[in-house]
């Protein structure tokens, strides 16, 4: 087992330095332009000099070997840097930078990640938690009442996407029952129990629709390998044993049901860091997926490029634990 | 000098205006919640040059003078304004010298002196600093301070119209305290100072969240004790133009949002709920379709829209381009796409009002289908089976591009219909605005290489004196593959008799010679369909019925007086 994490964790580094690049390349091809936002006041000579002070001077290659040395090199130095307090040589490199606000690209992704682990992880957390019972009393009482609504809603939440939902619940508990807010406040901080009141409820319409929408797609799979396990000839020797029905269906059924589903969820994890980032964009959540639109709306090369990477290696890492984890839960797949 | 005097007649007006709103105190109104749907990336504008980071960080720093709502020239870090009769200006042109207003202070408490001005202009010119602002300080060889209050600027050539340098929203002095060690190439690292700028303006930055939200507090150490009435403002980013407007004249949950590019009919009914109300300004926005006076045919491959490709096949026919114009229907297309926020116009240069010509609003103003369809008819373009006129094989059928954008594609459609009632076909296309104004001269579909045979988009220009801007025109700024598709002169329209023209406004001090050259090249672009004028644009913000003394501002930043904004008790 460790022998091949190992391997696959090598193996990992060529594939995302060609994801690098080819990320790179294909965001160089974008006809898009830094200063295409800009007044037409500013005339062309002078955004010539603003193009130059970003580095778009510079040839393809050179500014694909920058960007690696910024992002591979100096960034983790710095990390370790402000982690350690140690310097390590004179402190003063290159980092990446956005060419929008021209701040450190980490640095703006640190201050978003909070506001998207929040609302969207919770709102994946909340979606397994929905998911897996229904998805277990779907499959047992399958074709039941229960069932019948449970995929007519799970279809529903599936088909339905979020810029509807999203806005749809906006109109419904915002404008007119006017429960919660519509606006996420970014400024809010979380002091007392009247504040944690309000987080709660700028909360509450985000996690809702991202929930519903996770719990739908988990729900599916849950109730698919339940239905899979249920005819198996182990539950029959279990129900002949005498086992009560209870164990049979938690124990038992459960258990090895869960085994494809839990990857599933590992492989789902990485959208949470991508931020769902129409959700985001409806409630004004200052969150990852927010962050990367406005980049690409501004052409903000390096704040996209290094986001998308980000996400890139999350993929990839998450791809592993999920083999990883399969692994483990199943002890009749070996890898060695 | 006529334009100086009513200036100071303004101001004499404005300060009594808002002498009566500032009987608060300083920061007894509490949080001035503002809304700007694009949100603000960073606060030094020296380095971003976007209107809206020109606009949020006019609370924080100011230049020597502003622009009023009227245009006229308002002392803001200075005694008064400098011109020939008081001597600021030297008589062969070439020099200024502004008094700094005494006792001002940076709000950490440290005075203001000629020296942060100096700095300024050394921050905005060293290379390799990509300052966006750099245009504003052409032709300035020197600044100098001869004494710490006085500030005096030197120039290469004589400047008739020398406001530019360290005037208006675009050019505010910065610290040179804090910015010191950010000059050239380090200007992008100074991550704090670009985000958090000490300012002598009416507010201080507490807390900057990059495309996300700005927290100001009032300034300690603000030259008028009284000011600003608020305590903290809050300018919150993102979203769209339509839920700001509601966010603003419905909810109420906004003071103030910028830039209502909304629907006239969906304002309209959000404006009932009567919680907010409307702000327009007109400056020297125009709405304008440009003429492709070169051949863009697309067989001509990298020569199209170059010299030589040679003249276009339809549109070098003086008849085709004044009936293109007379087709036109301004109003309509005023009613459909702008309301409030525009109004028709066949200027390029619609204001100050001394620079506006009427000259030719007799002819261009009112559609008259019959005339146009009579000068084709004249000058030999005959209907084709398919209803489009032709001569000598060149029909009448244009590709029509524009930028990607609701109420510029319901105007494209409105023109081709206009159009086709004078048998002129025309085909609509639209790029995406980053994209058309890139200026990537490797893209073929920027407003400069201009692959098309018209396009449609807005220009404008800073301040209020129109001399570079009619500049754009001259034959040498017509893009070409030479000069990287960068010349301003899109149209290609190339007139010696204009270039002339051009020079003497360049080499006139006397204001109403200024006003009178400007006009008389305003109508000959008119006149000669270099472009076809269709809007004055119009900017609109929303403000709450609550909020006192907003004076909307298209020559400015648009929070350029927040230090007199209060809220009605």
């Amino acid at each position: 087992m460790f022998t091949y994490t190992l391997r696959r964790l090598l193996f990992a580094i060529p594939t995302l330095l060609v994801i690098s690049f080819v990320i790179f390349a294909l965001l160089d091809l974008a006809p898009s332009d830094p200063t295409g936002d800009l007044p037409l006041t500013i005339p062309p000579e002078v955004r010539e000099q603003i193009r130059a002070s970003l580095g778009l001077d510079q040839p393809f290659l050179i500014r694909y070997l920058k960007w690696l040395q910024q992002f591979f090199i100096n960034e983790p130095l710095n990390i370790f840097e402000s982690l350690t307090g140690w310097q390590i040589g004179d402190g003063d490199r290159m980092r990446v930078l956005s060419w929008a606000t021209r701040s450190p690209v980490v640095d703006l992704i640190v201050q978003r990640l909070p506001q998207t682990l929040w609302v969207v992880g919770l709102a994946y957390l909340f979606g397994v938690m929905i998911a897996i019972p229904i998805g277990v009393i779907s499959a047992y009482k399958q074709y039941s009442i229960f069932d019948q609504i449970g995929t007519f809603l799970a279809m529903v939440g599936y088909s339905v996407p979020t810029f509807f939902t999203g806005v749809l619940l906006i109109v419904i508990f915002s404008s007119y029952l006017q429960w919660f807010p519509s606006v996420y406040d970014t400024n809010l901080r979380v002091t007392d129990f009247q504040s944690f009141v309000l987080q709660v409820k700028q909360m509450a319409l985000p996690v809702t629709v991202l929930a519903l929408f996770n719990a739908s797609q988990i729900t599916r799979f849950v109730r698919a390998s339940m239905l899979d396990n249920l005819h198996q000839d182990y539950v029959r020797t279990a129900r002949a044993k005498g086992v009560k029905e209870k164990s049979v269906l938690l124990i038992h059924v459960l258990r090895n049901s869960l085994i494809p589903v839990v990857t599933v969820i590992a492989l789902g994890v990485p959208t949470i860091f991508s931020g769902a980032i129409i959700t985001e964009q409806i409630f004004r959540v200052n969150g990852l997926g927010q962050l990367l639109i406005t980049a690409v709306q501004g052409a903000d090369i390096p704040l996209v490029q290094t986001l998308t990477f980000i996400f890139a290696v999350l993929i990839v890492l998450f791809n592993l634990i999920a083999d990883v984890l399969y692994g483990i839960l199943d002890p009749r797949i070996r890898y060695d | 000098m006529k334009n100086l005097k009513l200036l100071l007649a303004g101001t004499v007006a404005a300060l009594a205006a808002t002498g009566t709103a500032a009987y608060a105190e300083r920061g007894t109104d509490g949080d001035l919640k503002i809304l700007f749907w694009q949100a603000v990336s960073t606060l030094n504008p020296y380095l971003s040059g976007g209107t809206k980071e020109v606009y949020s960080s006019s609370m924080v720093i100011e230049p020597l003078a502003r622009y009023d709502e009227k245009g006229e020239l308002v002392p803001m870090l200075v005694t008064e304004i400098p011109t020939i009769e008081n001597g600021g200006v030297a008589k062969d042109l070439l020099s200024m010298t502004w008094k700094l207003k005494p006792g001002v202070k940076w709000s950490d408490g440290t005075p203001f002196t000629a020296d942060d001005v100096i700095f300024t202009w050394k921050y905005c010119v060293a290379p390799d600093g990509g300052c966006a602002q750099k245009a504003q300080y052409e032709g300035v060889t020197s600044v100098e301070a001869p004494d710490p209050m006085t500030v005096k600027i030197t120039f290469s050539e004589p400047k008739p119209y020398p406001y530019s340098a360290f005037v208006g929203a675009q050019s505010p002095v910065i610290q040179k305290k804090q910015f010191e060690n950010c000059v050239g190439a380090k200007a992008p690292g100074c991550t704090s100072a670009n985000f958090g700028p000490i300012g002598t303006g009416p507010f201080t930055v507490k807390e900057f969240k990059p495309n996300d939200v700005i927290t100001f507090e009032a300034n300690k150490n603000y030259r008028d004790p009284a000011k600003p009435a608020f305590a903290t403002a809050t300018l919150k980013g993102g979203g769209d133009a339509a839920s700001a407007a509601r966010a603003v004249l419905e909810t109420g949950e906004f003071d103030y949002a910028w830039n209502m590019q909304v629907e006239p009919e969906v304002l309209a009914t959000m404006l009932k709920a009567g919680k907010g109300q409307l702000v327009t300004s007109f400056g020297t926005q125009v709405e304008r379709i440009n003429l492709n006076w070169y051949n863009p045919d697309p067989k001509l491959g990298d020569k199209r829209s170059t010299k030589e490709a040679g003249p276009h096949p339809a549109l070098s026919d003086p008849a085709v381009r004044r009936a293109l114009s007379l087709a036109i229907d301004r109003s309509v297309i005023d009613e459909a796409g702008y309301g409030e926020a525009g109004k028709p116009t066949c200027n390029i240069v619609p204001a100050p009002e001394a620079y506006a010509s009427t000259k030719n609003d007799s002819w261009c103003l009112k559609q008259d289908v019959d005339a146009a369809n009579k000068l084709l008819d004249d000058a030999g373009w005959k209907k084709g089976g398919d209803g489009i006129r032709a001569k000598n094989g060149a029909r009448l059928s244009f590709l029509y591009q524009t930028s990607t954008n609701s109420v510029r594609q319901a105007t494209q459609e409105l023109v081709k219909d206009m159009w086709s009632q004078i048998g002129v076909d025309a085909e609509l296309r639209n790029v995406s605005a980053s994209v058309f104004f890139g200026g990537d001269p490797a893209s073929p579909d920027t407003f400069q290489k201009f692959y098309a045979d018209v396009e449609m988009y807005t220009n404008n220009f800073d301040g209020t004196d129109p001399e570079k801007y009619l500049a754009e025109w001259l034959c040498d700024k017509v893009p070409s593959p030479e000069n990287g598709w960068q010349g301003q002169n899109i149209p290609r329209y190339c007139n010696p008799a204009f270039d002339k023209l051009v020079g003497e406004l360049s080499k006139t001090a006397d204001i109403s010679k200024r006003e009178e050259l400007a006009k008389q090249l305003n109508d000959m672009l008119t006149e000669e369909g270099a472009h076809i004028p269709l809007i004055h644009r119009g900017s609109v913000s929303s403000h709450s019925v609550k909020l006192d003394g907003v004076r909307m501002n298209a020559w400015d930043s648009e929070l350029w007086n927040v230090a007199d904004w209060s809220r009605k008790k």
